[in-house]
This record gives structure tokens, C-alpha cells and sequence, in this order.
């Protein structure tokens, strides 16, 4: 073994990803963990320990509100979960029949809210959904269901349901895309043996198909899972900082910014801003941890 | 084929249901892009009509071209997002390359240790990342976005191009050795043509999130001068919320480029989804 000979050339190879991703990302995502131990007195930078996690989870005006984001957050990922994969996995095995013509024209169209920025998002649908404009009553009201209109973002009880199927219905086309992909690596002889077999139609998706696309479910959900619980643009471009109404659509990303940053008469505070993104870290990494040893290693996977 | 799966009634049924989604995804996009061409009053009174010789109008257009700096917010876009991708494909590509053509020790855990940003969000970093671009100077510079997205691109890029640079036959290398080029010209004279497919899968998936992003630009980049597109569109349209014609217009300016980037790589990013390459 020649010890002392270094390759400088792997080193200039690695050196500059290495350096970028340290620098940018891995450092100051520790920096932010440290940062939560820390509060401010008078200018001065003082270590505080565990105090700033007590005062979020247990405090009373910080609890309520993270409580509140929290629980939000996870009827925003459940509405993702319910509605936007199923619809996903649908489009994507009607996409996938082999005698469907216009394909490709389909899946393009379908696709395009995704590449559309938030900002034109929230506010398309707001305008859409304004009672102002008119455009959601009037269409309403053309199939008789006028009296069911109701200004839906601007209800508390509405709003945050209304915003996750908003980000439903332009998050939908990823499942679709992933899902065609993993049934289009199905082979053929597997379908006509079960077809030989009476498997045919409806059946063949539930017993056949459905368990070979599992694994692909099962990256959708977790990829889901950090994207929701990183969420924070749509909720930004739609209802403001304040998550309105009445702090109904906040969830944890909006809830981090507004600390960080502070609002109205509250001043930012980068530590509480810094708890809160360390119990953000905290829940995505439990989501890959739970997806990398609880599910993915237990399903089954199929050679084909 | 088999009739069950041919049923012509199966492939109506099938249009239908394909075409009722392809409208709900379609039509808030028609609906702005067409009223965005429309005088204030045919808004309102027909909002589902197109605009005809009577109610067209380009004054939303001209109000944002006069009140906001959309060529400026558009150019600085433009530079993020390709400077961003420059750095992306190049530093992912040389690593990439180091990781599957070196032996050597440590070689396992350098690849671990770039994986773990494919699964973990930079925003949870955002504080110490703006006390770090505030120390540096960086703040309200474009190149404070292009660190972060390079930085936030680089764990799935050098996954990805790893991927194709172990099928790069070892033949062709070593005869680029036998011949006496250094390691360096291999990469890049030998190597890098051969996995432009890759790179350009990986261009393309990084270029949309990129392009859209309100969060960075929003906390690192607030600035007149450093505006994307984005944030551009988000403060115009919070200033003037009443005047429809000007959110409209701003609203389509915003869809506009967006489109004509996936017309031209539709294709590439569709292959990219269904080749496999993020499984």
C-alpha cells in the first residue's frame, strides 16, 4: 500500500460540492439547532439550555400557537394523503392502459400547475374563490348549487381545507408522474397470466398492480411528509404571515417566519425562530425514520 | 389483445374522466391568462368570456410595466437560477465522478454524508444561513440565492450523475490514460459528453423549484435590485390587490415564462420523472 501518495486529484474533485454543501447547508443546519440554546438579554447572547423548547411547548401563548400549527400541519399532510395520492395513483393507471390514446397530452397538461410558482397559485384561486369576482358562485350556481357557496379561504373553518386542496390540485401531477412511471415497469407476461387467470380490469389494478407499485406509495408519502412539514409558500402568497384567518391556515413553516421575523408590534427572535425550525428538523427526521426502517424495509418487493 | 382491456365503453369512460381533470387543472390558468387581456368592467360583468375587439385591453400590462421592474425581477431570475444550475451540474458532476471512479478510504461515507441533504430541507437551516450571508456581505446579493440553491441541489445531483457515471465504460477511460491524459482531461473531455443525458434530467428537475422559490429570495434577498420574479409578483400584486387589471397582467407575466421553459423541456423532464431517476 503506498501510504504517503495523496490523489490530489480526487481532492479537486470533491473539494468544491464538499465545500458548497458544508458551508451552506450542513453548518448552518447545526448552527440553527445551537442557536435554539440561546436567548437574547440586553444585546448579549446568553445560553439558556433547553428553556426556549420549554417556553414553545409549554408556555401558554407560545404552546397555543404551536400546538396550533402543528395540529394544522398534520390535517394539511392527512388532506395530501387522502386526496392527492389516491387522485394521483387514478390518473396514473387510466394514463398507463396501453390503448389510450393522447397520452402524453394529458399527462402534460396535467402537470402544469405543478411548474406554476405559489405566489400565481394562491392567488389565481383566490381570485377564483372570491365572492367578489364572482367566477366560483356563478359556476356554482349554473349546476344549482348556488346555496353551497361560501367564501371558503375566508372561513375559519374553511380555510386551511380549502388551501391544502388548492396545494392538492397542484401537487397532484408528481404522484401521477411517479406512479405511470413505476406501472410502466410492469411487464407484460404478469398481466396476461393473470388474465389467463379471470384477473382482468378493476381486479388486475387491486391484485396485481396495487402491490407492485407499493414501494413508489411509499416514497410518495414520505416525499409528501417533508414537503408539507416545509411548507410555507402557499399559505404566504395566499393569506399573509398571519396565516388568517385568525391564525387558521398557520402552520409550522408560516409560525417560523412570523418568530424569526416578527409582525406587527412583536419583534423577530432568531432563537424562538431557531426552536421552532429544531422541532421542524425534529419531525421530518422521525417521518425518515419511521419510512426508512418501519415501512421500507418491510414491503415487499417484488423481482420483475 | 384480450377484450376486457380493449371495451371501447372502458375507454370512453376513461376519456372522460381524463378530460373533466385536464379542464379542473387548466382552467384557473385559462381564467387569468384571459381576463389579464380584458377592461375592468367585461372582468367582472363576463369573467368566463375571451376577450373580444369590444372589451380587450392591455391596460393591466401597462401599469405593471410602468409600476414594477419586471425586466429587472425577470434578469435577476434569469441569473439565479442559471448561475445556480451551472454550479449544481458542474460541482455535482465532479463529485460524482470522484465518488464512482476513486477507490479510497472514506469513499462510503463521503457519499452518505452528501446523501443526507436528499431527505433534510435547507429552510430548516434558514436562520444561521442569513446570520451567516449577513457576516459575509452577502445579504441582497444574487449570489447569496445561488450558494443556497447550489447548495440545496447538490445532494440529488451527485446521487443521480453517480448513477450514470458508473455505466461510462472503464475501457474508454483507460485508453484516455494509456494515452497520457491526466484525470482531469478524462472527466471533462471523455466522461462529462457522455452523461449530458443525466445533467440535463437533473437541469431540469432543479430549474422549476428554483425559478419558483419565494422563501430565499423573500429572507436573503428582499432587495429592489435582487428581486426575482417571484417575490416581484408577490409584492406587486400585494401593493395594488385592488386594481384587477394590474394582478391579472402580473399574475400572467408570472405564468408566461414558466410555460414556455416547460414547452421546451417538457419532454426532458418527463423522460427524467419516468426513467427512474429520482427512484
Amino acid at each position: 500500500m503506498k501510504h504517503a501518495r495523496i490523489r490530489w486529484h480526487i481532492v479537486v474533485f470533491l473539494a468544491p460540492a464538499v465545500l458548497v454543501y458544508t458551508a451552506v447547508m450542513i453548518f448552518p443546519l447545526f448552527n440553527t439547532l445551537r442557536l435554539a440554546l440561546y436567548t437574547r438579554i440586553e444585546q448579549e447572547r446568553v445560553f439558556v439550555g433547553l428553556e426556549n423548547f420549554r417556553t414553545l411547548f409549554f408556555d401558554p401563548i407560545w404552546a397555543e400557537q404551536f400546538w396550533n400549527a402543528l395540529g394544522n400541519n398534520f390535517w394539511f399532510f392527512l388532506i395530501h394523503m387522502l386526496v392527492q395520492n389516491p387522485i394521483g395513483v387514478a390518473l396514473a393507471a387510466i394514463l398507463s392502459h396501453p390503448r389510450l390514446r393522447f397520452a402524453a397530452l394529458y399527462r402534460s397538461a396535467i402537470f402544469i400547475p405543478t411548474i406554476l410558482s405559489f405566489v400565481v397559485v394562491g392567488f389565481a384561486w383566490k381570485l377564483i374563490l372570491s365572492p367578489i369576482w364572482g367566477i366560483a358562485p356563478s359556476m356554482m350556481e349554473a349546476v344549482g348549487l348556488g346555496a353551497l357557496f361560501r367564501p371558503w379561504l375566508g372561513l375559519e373553518g374553511s380555510a386551511l381545507t380549502t388551501l391544502a386542496l388548492v396545494s392538492v390540485w397542484q401537487f397532484v401531477g408528481i404522484p401521477m408522474m411517479l406512479i405511470y412511471a413505476a406501472l410502466l415497469t410492469i411487464p407484460e407476461e404478469i398481466l396476461e397470466a393473470g388474465e389467463v387467470d379471470g384477473v382482468t380490469g378493476m381486479a388486475a389494478f387491486w391484485k396485481i398492480k396495487l402491490p407492485l407499485i407499493l414501494p413508489s406509495i411509499g416514497i410518495i408519502s414520505i416525499l409528501t411528509f417533508v414537503g408539507n412539514f416545509n411548507a410555507f409558500d402557499l399559505i404566504y402568497a395566499a393569506q399573509g404571515a398571519l396565516a388568517g384567518p385568525d391564525f387558521s391556515t398557520d402552520i409550522l413553516g408560516t409560525f417560523m417566519y412570523r418568530t424569526f421575523f416578527g409582525f406587527q408590534l412583536q419583534l423577530g427572535d432568531p432563537h424562538m425562530g431557531s426552536a421552532i425550525a429544531g422541532a421542524m428538523f425534529a419531525i421530518i427526521l422521525v417521518g425518515v425514520c419511521i419510512y426508512l426502517f418501519g415501512i421500507q424495509t418491510r414491503l415487499r418487493r417484488y423481482q420483475l | 389483445m384480450n377484450q376486457a382491456r380493449s371495451n371501447p365503453l372502458n375507454i370512453a369512460l376513461m376519456h372522460g374522466a381524463l378530460v373533466l381533470y385536464t379542464l379542473i387543472a387548466l382552467f384557473p390558468v385559462f381564467v387569468i391568462l384571459i381576463n389579464s387581456f380584458k377592461d375592468r368592467r367585461s372582468i367582472f360583468r363576463e369573467p368566463l368570456a375571451l376577450p373580444d375587439s369590444e372589451s380587450f385591453s392591455t391596460i393591466g400590462y401597462e401599469t405593471v410595466m410602468r409600476q414594477g421592474d419586471f425586466f429587472l425581477y425577470f434578469q435577476n431570475s434569469m441569473i439565479v437560477t442559471v448561475g445556480s444550475l451551472f454550479f449544481i451540474l458542474l460541482f455535482g458532476a465532479m463529485a460524482a465522478y470522484a465518488l464512482s471512479e476513486y477507490r479510497f478510504r472514506g469513499n462510503m461515507l463521503m457519499g452518505l454524508y452528501l446523501a443526507l441533504g436528499i431527505m433534510i430541507p435547507i429552510r430548516i437551516g434558514t436562520v444561521a444561513i442569513l446570520e451567516m450571508m449577513v457576516a459575509t456581505g452577502l445579504v441582497n446579493t444574487l449570489w447569496a440565492l445561488i450558494l443556497v440553491y447550489t447548495a440545496q441541489g447538490l445532494p440529488l445531483a451527485v446521487f443521480i450523475l453517480g448513477e450514470f457515471m458508473r455505466q461510462v465504460s472503464d475501457d474508454l477511460k483507460n485508453a484516455g490514460r494509456i494515452d497520457g491524459l491526466s484525470e482531469y482531461t478524462i472527466f471533462f473531455r471523455l466522461v462529462l459528453p457522455l452523461v449530458r443525458p443525466a445533467m440535463a434530467t437533473v437541469a431540469v428537475f432543479n430549474m422549476i423549484p428554483i425559478w419558483n422559490d419565494l422563501w430565499f429570495p423573500l429572507i436573503l434577498a428582499p432587495a429592489e435590485e435582487t428581486k426575482t420574479l417571484t417575490l416581484g409578483s408577490q409584492v406587486f400584486i400585494g401593493q395594488f390587490v385592488t386594481d384587477w387589471n394590474a394582478v391579472l397582467s402580473a399574475l400572467s407575466m408570472a405564468i408566461l415564462p414558466v410555460l414556455v421553459l416547460y414547452a421546451i423541456f417538457s419532454r426532458q423532464l418527463i423522460r427524467g420523472i419516468t426513467s427512474g431517476a429520482v427512484k
